[in-house]
């Protein structure tokens, strides 16, 4: 009994994160074409410059920065947020499995879930 | 070349790199950097930075339809991603003063070794009957909706997986790719886990190994999100087509024509970094 329950409670759990893992790869590239039509409209005529890196120029600012300049239109900025947003949807996934094995009582794989999430969080920060 | 020229070659080269990845089992990441760095001269560090992000789309993209069809071993997964994500943690942190060339030559290697792999399918042997303790304690032991029903199987050797998967982690972090071929080799051979539930479970890792690099990317400027731009709607896209084709197109001689590209590059890319030309 126990063994079917898991199982239905496993599926259901694939549901919510299937949904939240198609949506959030939509809607971040929704932002990211938005972000990249203002970004060729206003320099699609200028030159690239990757050739050489510039490292870490715009580094420790860059994610406050972006949500201030994406309200004014900045499309390299509208572009990383959503790429943020694409970044967020696998770890809202982890979120969500914690959720749920804490709803399951499974505390094993609630730990361990809260550990993958505390590592890649921890990269944001550092 | 303006930008808006050379965000519309990035878009088509990486629709090509996603559908050949997603047709090939070897995913866009393994082409997009080649392209960028020996085809179009972009600097190693953005190439890995827009490669990432192209991987996170992809891999979330693939794992939800996955997942939705049971074939995903959901504990596998997150029991594995506590090793992918330390490895990927590590991994990002040794490119930020690993020199370029190093970074050229391993990935090279890595292609190799990748390119060589999706020419061989190793045969499955399910296991049945539980041995593992470990296994059971942590019920990684799984099934899938097969043709026949469900097919069970039992997870064994966890220990040698875990290690595995923490290199495929480091290599995923260092190089901006989902390192898939490392995952089969954890999952497929260590683990004995079946093909079919082992390549839906490495897809769901992916995303979530990638982002565990993405914050010491971002803040080391490698994230660029002009060039990004157009890599991830491509290969998104591209994979999009790929998995609507997978069933109808012939793969077998495009996975030998592929691989014989992929061969070529990854000499390119090693000797480019042996004469410190990346």
């Amino acid at each position: 009994m126990t063994t079917t329950n898991q199982k239905s409670d496993d599926s259901r759990m694939g549901k919510i994160i299937g949904n939240l893992l198609r949506f959030g790869v939509l809607i971040a590239s929704v932002i990211v074409l938005t972000g990249g039509t203002f970004y060729l409209f206003r320099h699609g005529k200028e030159y690239p410059h990757y050739r050489k890196f510039a490292a870490g120029s715009q580094a420790t600012s860059i994610i406050s920065n972006s949500f201030a300049d994406a309200l004014h239109g900045k499309g390299r900025s509208i572009i990383l947020l959503g790429l943020l947003v694409l970044v967020a949807t696998p770890i809202m996934r982890i979120a969500a499995s914690v959720i749920g094995y804490l709803l399951e009582k499974d505390y094993l794989y609630l730990l361990l879930t809260l550990a993958v999430l505390a590592i890649v969080i921890s990269g944001f920060w550092s | 070349m303006t930008i808006l020229l050379f965000t519309l070659v990035l878009f088509g080269g990486a629709l090509i790199a996603g559908l050949l990845g997603s047709l090939t089992g070897l995913g866009g990441g393994v082409v997009i950097i080649p392209l960028l760095t020996i085809v179009l001269k972009v600097d190693i560090h953005y190439a890995i930075g827009a490669s990432l992000m192209s991987v996170i789309a992809t891999s979330s993209g693939a794992a939800s339809a996955y997942v939705k069809e049971g074939i995903t071993n959901l504990r596998l997964g997150m029991f594995l991603e506590l090793a992918t994500t330390l490895g990927a943690v590590g991994g990002a942190w040794l490119a930020t003063f690993l020199p370029t060339s190093v970074i050229a030559v391993i990935f090279g290697a890595i292609l190799f070794g990748s390119a060589f792999m999706s020419l061989f399918h190793i045969p499955d042997h399910i296991e049945t009957r539980p041995q593992s303790r470990l296994s059971r304690k942590l019920k990684l032991n799984g099934s899938y909706p097969s043709g026949e029903g469900t097919t069970s199987y039992a997870v064994r050797n966890v220990i040698g997986g875990f290690f595995m998967m923490n290199l495929a982690g480091i290599i995923s972090g260092l190089l901006g790719i989902g390192s898939g071929a490392l995952k089969v080799i954890a999952m497929d051979s260590i683990m004995h886990v079946p093909f079919k539930a082992s390549s839906a479970t490495s897809n769901f890792m992916i995303g979530v190994t990638a982002a565990a690099s993405v914050g010491i990317y971002l803040r080391r400027g490698y994230i660029d999100p002009g060039l990004s731009m157009p890599i991830v709607l491509g290969v998104l896209i591209g994979a999009f087509l790929g998995s609507k084709m997978l069933f109808t197109a012939k793969t077998g001689s495009l996975k030998k024509l592929f691989a014989l590209v992929v061969f070529a590059l990854a000499l390119e890319m090693i000797y480019n970094g042996l004469h410190h030309k990346i």
